[in-house]
Formats: structure tokens, sequence, C-alpha cells
């Protein structure tokens, strides 16, 4: 291509000026205005536009939150009171952020459940799926940093737990955690350090989530079916009407997110984190923010300390692989009755290993969480390789506007119903 | 589908009820409910019993408890008149300084200051109470769970024999709220132990209610003002989601009509 002026359609002498020079407005009307995209979405497909919401809701709050606290372990706790009770709507700032970082696990635990559910990791969208996984785990250390900053028994003592996690590790262990620590405790170095790194990481996050829809972009988006648009006929523009979908969608999400914040804001943390962090004194039960709980499960039903933090580690990694431990071709699990249950095992053993987590670490607690752990690692590593060489998936339609519209709305004359639907051939 | 997210609703539903902290037992009884005004999804704080709470904090907790994260100033939000919360914090002397001359020195305390702290420091605090911390009081309600009822339960719940096999140290009582049955707290809420300013018959148990009750406001000052807010907020988004269906739903039937 020619260097030059790009060729703008844009009618405003003003924009168009700046639009022949940095094509941001042909490039935002050709991503969001005209991108054709699948025309059977259902509301699962509006939790990756939350999640970004949500990224934006943390970030702006975060920033004046900052503005207000002390990362300083004798001013910390009582900044985070003082940003509740003395600075102009801190209460409200400071909910919005604590019940908001519990609001954005919801939402990306059901956005990865779309996922695992419809198959949107399957060729082509591996780096794309890839791509929210490291999201995913940059949410997490993010999020357990952020959980240290108001330095109550809770903040204290979970940091003292997950970072001498890294104590296990042979040879290099020690190290890292003196290197996490700034020193031979978790002290006042820690909590400046992780004050740093909580404000860096959504920044990154941010880096992360651009790749992630720049590649959507590439790929295009997966659908309910799982079966990809064959031409304009099975696509709409995205703009108005998945705008205006994602719209009802951030609407009711924000109904929930704003339930939980007037009316419920400790519901989802720990009373504990309002005793003032006292290294001396060891809280009765030591548990993380409720999205951690099913990791938190894994790490204690292993009986050796290093075995339990790599499968730990390992219960998160392993969703890398799962574009190619998946055998089937069928993405979408509506034409896998077989997977469903499987899928729907899976979903209650993360649930179990949730409530387990949060129970203290003694029978029949631990038994229920290895049996769950077992399950949880099966799923991927037996029964996704297994399971696509022999179940038989019920039919795929033909294409996205058969399904949807109908075989009259296609004007494609008289056939008979069966017929709309080809049999899915085997691999 | 609809069946798959019917039971995974179900499941999710029984966790969720389950309680998301998993909050463990313990051997202390459970609360008794209190039955608070602001325990109430929309409740408000009940001034008159917070006012009399307050006055049993200043009575009774706090000779040995602080309340170092609130200010005299914060007083008139329960209602008492600027002139009435200077004279109170006038009767409190505190430590200021240094002045021009680099010397400390004592005056009454005003508005802007913090509540006096009973003792200069924690080790004072251990000395005076029997080795035992007497915990500050400024966010008690938010740092224990069900905080008020607790509170409330606690501060009513002595006086009763211990199981038998239960033996109580020495200096400690039992009390069956508290985590474990000892506590270094003695009972402290006697009947008319102190002369309410309103009035009101001072039993051991219209004092603890009180006292609850201000140290429930104490704790999230904000409450009131977050629940009116939340109903405005809610009351908008409703309308907003009302309108912005609607607008969907006419958007999608032009495009259903266009492809027929």
């Amino acid at each position: 291509m020619a260097l030059g002026l790009h060729k703008s359609e844009v009618k405003n002498p003003l924009l168009r000026w700046v639009d022949e020079r940095l094509p941001v407005i042909t490039m935002i009307q050709k991503e969001y205005g005209t991108f054709p995209t699948p025309r059977n979405f259902n509301y699962f497909w509006n939790f990756g536009a939350l999640a970004m919401i949500n990224l934006m809701i943390m970030i702006a709050t975060g920033i004046f939150l900052a503005m207000h606290y002390q990362p300083n372990t004798l001013m910390a706790f009582d900044s985070v009171e003082r940003i509740m009770r003395d600075v102009n709507y801190g209460w409200l700032i400071r909910y919005v952020h604590m019940n908001g970082a519990s609001m954005f696990f919801i939402v990306v635990y059901i956005h990865i459940f779309r996922g695992l559910y419809y198959g949107s990791y399957k060729a082509p969208r591996e780096l794309l799926w890839m791509l929210g996984v490291t999201i995913f785990l940059l949410m997490m250390a993010t999020a357990f940093m952020g959980y240290v900053l108001p330095w109550g028994q809770m903040s204290l003592w979970g940091a003292v737990v997950i970072t001498n996690l890294f104590s296990a590790f042979p040879v290099v262990g020690d190290f890292i955690v003196t290197l996490l620590w700034g020193g031979f405790s978790v002290d006042n170095p820690t909590l400046t350090r992780f004050f740093a790194l909580h404000y860096l990481m959504p920044f990154m996050i941010v880096g992360v989530v651009f790749l992630h829809v720049a590649a959507l972009h590439i790929t295009g988006s997966n659908n309910p079916l799982g079966v990809e648009p064959k031409g304009p006929q099975d696509t709409i523009p995205f703009h108005p009407y998945y705008t205006i979908k994602d719209t009802v969608g951030i609407v009711v999400y924000l109904m929930v997110f704003a339930a939980l914040v007037f009316f419920s804001p400790n519901y989802l943390g720990h009373p504990d984190n309002y005793i003032p962090a006292n290294p001396l004194s060891t809280p009765a039960h030591i548990v993380p923010e409720w999205y951690f709980l099913p990791y938190y499960a894994i790490l204690r039903a292993v009986p050796d300390k290093l075995g339990g933090v790599i499968l730990m580690f390992s219960s998160i990694l392993v969703w890398f692989a799962v574009p190619w431990l998946d055998s089937s071709k069928v993405r979408s699990m509506n034409f896998r009755p077989v997977a469903r249950i499987f899928f729907l095992l899976w979903c209650i053993s993360f649930g179990v290993l949730m409530y387990c987590g949060g129970k203290p670490a003694e029978e029949p607690f631990v038994t229920i969480s290895r049996i769950a752990t077992a399950y949880y690692f099966a799923y991927f590593l037996v029964v996704l390789p297994l399971l696509g060489r022999f179940e038989r998936p019920m039919p795929l339609p033909e294409s996205i506007s058969r399904a949807v519209l109908g075989i009259k709305a296609m004007g494609g004359g008289p056939l008979p119903a069966g017929a709309a639907a080809k049999p899915m051939e085997k691999a | 589908m609809k069946r798959f997210l019917k039971i995974t609703a179900l499941a999710g539903a029984i966790l969720l009820a389950a309680g998301p902290s998993g909050q463990a037992a313990g051997e202390a009884q459970h609360p008794r409910d209190g039955g608070f005004s602001f325990a109430n999804l929309f409740g408000t704080f009940d001034r008159a019993s917070a006012q009399r709470g307050f006055q049993v904090y200043k009575e009774v907790c706090a000779n040995c408890h602080s309340m170092r994260l609130l200010s005299y100033r914060n007083l008139v939000e329960l209602g008492l008149s600027e002139a009435e919360v200077r004279a109170i914090a006038a009767t409190f002397t505190v430590t200021d300084g240094p002045n021009d001359e680099g010397a400390m020195f004592e005056r009454p305390a005003r508005l802007s200051d913090r509540f006096r702290s009973p003792f200069a420091n924690d080790a004072a605090a251990r000395t005076a109470n029997n080795g035992a911390l007497p915990p500050d009081l400024s966010v008690i309600v938010k740092a224990r769970h069900d905080g008020a009822n607790y509170l409330y339960s606690l501060l009513t719940g002595y006086g009763q024999e211990p199981p038998a096999g239960v033996t109580i140290g020495d200096g400690m009582n039992y009390n069956p709220y508290y985590p474990g049955g000892q506590i270094a707290m003695g009972q402290v809420l006697n009947d008319d132990q102190i002369e309410y300013t309103d009035g009101t018959n001072a039993s051991a148990d219209q004092m603890a209610r009180d006292v609850t009750t201000f140290l429930a406001w104490a704790s999230e000052p904000e409450t009131e003002e977050r629940r009116r807010m939340g109903i405005r907020v809610l009351v908008f988004l409703a309308i907003a989601g009302l309108l912005a269906y609607g607008v969907k739903r006419k958007i999608w039937a032009e495009l259903k009509t266009k492809s027929a």
C-alpha cells in the first residue's frame, strides 16, 4: 500500500482531517460499527463487554483510592477507614472497588464458563483463549495484592500463607520468598511493593485485554451453535444490534453490583479484615477471598506442600492446554449431550471445591476436596481427550441462518424438516 | 442448555446459601437476634437509642476501650447539636503540642479531636487489665460475624453457669457467646448502673441494646446515606433497564422483518 493520507469516508471535515492522518474513526467504524457478528448470540455473550466495563470501573475507583491511601503498615488500616469516614463519598468509592473485585471474578467466571461450554477455545481461537487465561492469572495476582492493602488480619495472614507457598520450590524457593517480602517477614517493604504492583498490574491487564480483543477481531466470535458464519446471511453488524444487547446486559449487571455495594457491601468479605493486622496473633481460620477458595481447597487436598503448590498452579495452567486436550471437533456442547454431563460435573466439582476451601482443613472436607480435585483434573486430562473419540454428537445445523430463521425465511423451497440439519461427519 | 442452566443455578444457590466465607462453626453459641432497627435492609439507626448508647460507652466502656477512629465532631451526626457536642468534648482533657517553647500541654478537647483513648499504649492497657487487651471499638460491629447481634448477646450473656467439665481460668469469665467461652472482660452492665439523661429505665438489657446501636453506627456511619442512595440508584437502573430492553426489542424486530 502506498504511503500517504488514508482514504477516509468521514463527512465532518475536522474529523475527516484527523481520520486521514490517523484512521481511528475508520477503525472504530470497522471494528465496532459494521463488524460482522454472528446473529445468534445469547446473553452469555455479554460477559466480555461486562468484564471490560468492570476493568474500567476498577481502574477509575482505584486511582481515586490511591490518592488517599497510605501504603505503610502503621497507617494503612486507618487510612482506609479515613476514606470510609472523611473522604467525600469515600465509602462509595471503596465499596465499589472492593465489591468490584468480586463482581469482576463473577463476570469472568461466567465468561470462562461460556468459553468452556460453547468450545470457544477451539481452533482457530486457541491464542484468543490463552490470552484470556493470561488475563485471569494477572487478575488473580492483582486481586491478591489488593486484598493485602487494607492491612487487616486477613490481609496480613493471607499474604503470609500465599507468599510462603513459594518456599516449597526447591533451591530458588527461599530466594523468591525473600524477594516477595522485601525482607524476612511480611512487613512494611512487602506492603509498599504490593501497592506498587497492585497499581501496575491493571495496566498490564489492559495491555493483554487489547491483544485479546485484537485476536477476537481476527477470528471473529464463536456463537451458541459453534458453527462458523458461512456468509452475510449468518451475521449482523455489531452496531446497533449488539451495542444495544450489551447495554441491556450492562444495566442488569450494574443492578446486581449496586445491590451488593449499597445493601450488603461486606457480605462477600471477611469480618476479620476489620481487625488491624497483628503479626503476634494468628486468626483461628485463615481463608482467602471467595474467588480463590477452589484453588485453596486444591492446595490443601494434597498432603505434600510442594505437591499441593504444583497442583494448585496446574489447576489454572491446564486451561492453557484445553484447546489441544479436547479432541472433539464439535464446539458447542448443545450438540454434545454426553460432554454436557461431564461438564456439569466439572462445574459441580468447582463449586464443591469453593465450598470446601472455606471450611477448616479437617474431615470430611479433606476427602471431599480430594475427590473433587481428582475430577477437576480428570475432566481436562482424561474426559476431554477421550470423549471426542467415542461420543456421537447430535447433527449440526447447516448454517446459523438456517438454524435461527428456519427454512421458510431462507426462501430455500420446500425441504423436509430433517434435511436442514446435516449429520456431523466424524473427523 | 436451559436445563443445564437450571441445574447450575440450583447448585450455585445452594453454595451461596452455605455462606461465602465459610465461617467455621467454632465453639461459640450462635448470637441471639437483637431485632435492631438498622438490621433491616432499609433500616435506620434509632437516634435516641444511639445517643443513650454513647452515654453508656462514655460512662462504662470508655474506661477500658478506645474508639480511636472517631472524632467528637462525628457525634453531631447522631442528632446532638454542635453546642452539646462542644460541651461533651470540653469535658475531656487531651495532650497537645509542642507549643512555641517546645513543651507539650494539656487542653480541653475540641470538635476536631479524636476520642480520647483510656490508655497511652497497648502495654499500659494490658497491665491494667490482667494481661488482656481491650479491643478498639471503632469498627467492632464490622469486625465480628453478625456483629450487632453478637455484641448484644455477649453483653447480656453473663451470669450463666459454665457447662460441666469446663473450668474457667483465673480472672476469666464464662460467656457462651465468646469463642472458647472464656472472656477476660467481666459483666460490666448491671441494672440501673447509670442514669440516662432522657429518663429511660437503664436496665442491663436496655444499655446493651443502646450501646450496640451506638457502636453499629460508629462502625458504619454511612449506612443510612448508603441505603438511601442505593434505592435511588436501583430505581434509576430499573427504568434505564426497561428503556434499554424496549429499544433492544425494537431494533431486533426490524432485523427479523428485514431478513425474512
